[in-house]
């Protein structure tokens, strides 16, 4: 079976877990023996990457795409499509990018091969062009390829997948991972909507990441509840480890960590407020906020605000091993998300031994059982729960043994199945027709 | 000649209310919780089966006989939420075909951790259950009958005993029959009776189960396994919750039905009779001893005590309050002494049982909490306000009064 697949980012270009899912997804998808063609927009060429997927300049550089294949995932082969598209980009931040990428470029030409940049100036500014020029390239993309299936992650990618759907005659999958309405709440952006709401009615099938997202598909979008599937995602076992980075940190001091995108949807404010609390009636905790996002400076003055900023700490955008150092000091991880539609790091946080606390409004918090739950706005309840974890051991192991033990059973080999069982559906109901 | 010996546990504990690390008041309890809660069983179980017993009782001019171990929280309860159900338990008391039996008032785990409070409470149990019901108790049973030899010998050494009972799980019987009267080998007098866990389920649990296949249970079937017995024991234990009537097994199973009518029914055959605990005792010899060197309990399948202490938390827990029986004692105060006990219910410990959480189970009947984390929380924030009181009563209370002026 060959499957055309959409995606928008792959480690090591990742912001968030998309990335993380899509590549968890496809190795557990190439196991099953699929065949996939991954079409990803790229912006940037990172001259030494720190990973194991090799990279090649295929010869037909001069259409914009660049193709590799990694070692480790058989049978998947990777085309990008140069572009500034970024996943959880708005607007105004994409024509943003455009500018630093454009002096980025002026800069780095020499070190990067001179042809892996188109000029992108003549659609800076207008994120939408750039989604449609995306769609455009994948039907070209997809002319030259024999598939069976069409599968797009994220709204940014359905208009292409629509589109390929068109010229192929080939069923539609859609995987979605985030809405409109986790990013933004109420305020929501009608052409991101309305992207999503024409993915989602065109699709064949929908795949949600939850139930809860499943209940946004049907509630906001007007999709009938038998035309989803939820697919949980799952975690690669990679937790290993010692060799403890403390640097500016005690070591009798307590860490708390809150690991993601510092955004609206993230709660960071519910973070801090809990923080403060603590510090009521505990001394010896340091609270650290690793990520970056929109609302990282107000997120800053926040702390400073409460006066808690002496305890906070800020560690920008982490990566790789940054990210296994952070964990493996943290003494509980916690993700107070406003709206979740998943959230694969609190399963990357369990994967190395650390209890974690969730909010009741993340998808994930339908899978898992050992861990704590709370709701994002019950700060009160948040603090009981941090302090309770840094008080008592003997909750911290308990919590510790048994989430790990249920965090493996959430593999992606499950995941994987479960979508090759969406595609023969929608195979079967395209033969039918 | 089986006899029948029917045992009911009747208990509800004292549940938590949700209590933060930032609460600071003395108020631990939910009453309108356990108000509510206590209310619904009374109207769903203890009412109406209290009625039906003591119908039968009357019907058969006083053949028809059972035991009833209630609980200290459990009556406090009552006299509060639910007092009707006092004036029934005291009519059945009145009849004189009912025996009570004697527990840890506070259904606790005390045994185990603590054996001056053991018996603090056992002797608190029997004062309450004389004053309200005018029998001194005469057969033990301890919390969930959690059981080994060193509980017969402790229960002998009181010297106020004729017997114990506990489960007859396979482990200790090695093939034995639970229908006879037993004793440990570490004790002299007093008689051991053993669960007939097999006819007490069928009741109990598999009552309203369709995919059984014996499934609809009627009185008359019923009677016909206690028949067999006939000629290999004496005495026939069944021993289960009393909210298996009309709680576990709503009334629309037909459980009130069955037990209507499993009185005529097993007394058809003429060597059949009902006896309390102490006539069994009375009556009947034992046969052989048990050997139960390692805790056993009737819990779950595997009759043991992993449902109240079998992780971390639980251990944590159950440590942390018995660590504190000198320093709550010692400060002579009634109130902080009764709250620390009512903390001691087994329950409170069942609830942080991490065993079958991820299925869902039994360990939900009832249970508050989310989860055994949200539960282990609210005890230790609870801990931590009662050992801050210690200090503070400690302080204030220069004219302690001598704990065992509390104590009576």
């Amino acid at each position: 079976m060959k499957i055309f697949m959409l995606g928008w980012e792959f480690p090591p270009f990742i912001s968030g877990g998309l990335g993380t899912a899509c590549y968890g997804l496809t190795r557990a998808m190439s196991k099953l023996g699929l065949d996939i063609t991954f079409v990803l927009p790229r912006a940037t060429c990172t001259p030494n990457l720190s990973t194991h997927v090799n990279m090649r300049t295929p010869a037909d550089i001069n259409t914009g795409l660049t193709e590799w294949e990694t070692p480790e995932i058989k049978n998947i082969k990777f085309k990008t499509i140069n572009s500034p598209l970024k996943p959880y980009a708005d607007a105004g931040t994409y024509s943003k990018e455009i500018e630093n990428l454009i002096r980025a470029k002026q800069k780095i030409t020499g070190i990067v091969g001179k042809d892996n940049f188109e000029d992108n100036g003549h659609y800076a500014g207008d994120m939408y062009a750039e989604v449609q020029r995306y769609a455009a390239a994948a039907v070209k993309l997809a002319m030259q390829e024999n598939f069976d299936v069409i599968h797009a992650h994220d709204w940014m990618t359905y208009p292409a997948g629509i589109a390929v759907a068109a010229v192929s005659g080939k069923p539609l999958v859609i995987h979605v991972h985030s809405t409109e309405f986790d990013r933004s709440g109420e305020h929501v952006n009608q052409t991101i909507y309305n992207f999503e709401r024409a993915g989602m009615h065109a699709a064949n099938k929908i795949i949600a990441v939850s139930y809860l997202t499943k209940n946004i598909i049907v509630a906001r979008y007007g999709i009938p509840g038998e035309k989803v599937e939820v697919v949980y995602n799952g975690i690669e076992k990679n937790g290993n480890g010692f060799g403890l980075g403390k640097i500016g940190i005690n070591k009798d001091e307590k860490i708390v960590l809150f690991l993601g995108r510092i955004t609206m949807q993230k709660g960071p404010e519910y973070f801090l407020g809990a923080a403060k609390k603590v510090l009521e009636v505990m001394d010896n905790v340091r609270f650290v906020m690793a990520g970056s996002g929109d609302m990282m400076k107000r997120t800053i003055e926040l702390a400073a605000q409460l006066g808690i900023g002496s305890k906070v700490l800020f560690t920008g955008f982490l990566r790789g091993e940054d990210v296994r150092k952070v964990y493996e000091r943290a003494d509980l991880y916690v993700m107070p998300s406003v709206s979740e539609p998943f959230g694969i790091a609190p399963l990357e946080a369990l994967n190395h031994d650390i209890p974690v606390l969730i909010s009741k409004q993340s998808g994930v918090s339908e899978v898992l059982t050992h861990v704590l739950k709370a709701d994002f706005w019950d700060v009160e309840e948040i603090a009981n729960k941090i302090v309770a974890v840094l008080k008592y051991p003997p909750l911290q192991m308990t919590l510790k043994e048994h989430g790990n033990y249920e965090v493996r059973k959430l593999r992606w080999e499950d995941a994987a199945e479960k979508c090759r069982q969406v595609y023969l559906q929608v195979m079967e109901q395209a033969v039918c027709v | 000649m089986p006899s029948v010996c029917f045992y009911f546990q009747v208990h509800q504990p004292f549940r938590l209310r949700h209590y933060t690390v930032f609460d600071q008041d003395h108020r631990y309890f939910d009453h309108f919780k356990n108000k509510a809660i206590c209310q619904k069983v009374a109207n769903k179980c203890y009412l109406p089966t209290n009625r039906l017993i003591l119908d039968m009782i009357r019907q058969h001019e006083g053949r028809f006989r059972v035991a009833y171990s209630i609980t200290g929280v459990l009556l406090e309860q009552l006299a509060d939420y639910a007092p009707e159900v006092m004036s029934t338990f005291d009519a059945l008391a009145r009849t004189g075909c009912v025996e009570f039996l004697a527990e840890t008032y506070y259904h606790s785990l005390s045994f185990l951790y603590s054996r001056g409070e053991f018996r603090d409470q056992i002797f608190k149990h029997m004062d309450t259950i004389e004053k309200l019901f005018g029998q001194r108790p005469k057969v033990f049973r301890n919390t969930e009958l959690i059981y080994n030899n060193d509980l017969a010998e402790e229960i002998e050494s009181m010297g106020i005993f004729d017997g114990i009972i506990t489960e007859g799980a396979d482990r200790i019987l090695n093939g034995r029959s639970p229908n006879f009267l037993y004793k440990s080998p570490k004790t002299e007098k007093l008689k051991i009776m053993l669960k007939n866990y097999a006819l007490s389920d069928d009741i109990a649990f598999r009552f309203s189960n369709r995919g059984w296949n014996e499934w609809p249970l009627m009185a008359e079937k019923f009677s016909h396994w206690v028949n067999r017995v006939n000629g290999n024991g004496y005495v026939v234990n069944l021993f289960m919750d009393y909210e298996t009537f009309g709680e576990h097994q709503w009334e629309d199973t037909g459980i009130f039905d069955f037990l209507r009518s499993l009185p005529g029914e097993i007394m058809k055959h003429p060597d059949n009779n009902f006896k309390t605990p102490s006539e069994a005792i009375a009556s009947y010899p034992a046969t052989d001893t048990v050997d139960v060197p390692g805790l056993i309990s009737w819990a779950d399948t595997e009759r043991d005590l992993s449902a109240w202490l079998g992780n971390a938390m639980q251990s944590n827990a159950l440590h942390e309050i018995y660590r504190m029986e000198q320093k709550i004692k010692k400060t002579g105060d009634a109130t902080l002494l009764s709250d620390w006990r009512k903390m001691q219910t087994s329950d409170h410990f069942y609830y942080m049982c991490t065993k079958w959480f991820s299925d869902g189970d039994v360990h939900k009947y009832f249970n508050p909490y989310d989860s055994p984390y949200d539960s282990y929380i609210n005890f230790m924030n609870v801990m931590g306000n009662l050992e801050k009181r210690c200090g503070k009563s400690l302080k204030s209370h220069k004219k302690a009064v001598g704990v065992d002026k509390v104590l009576t």
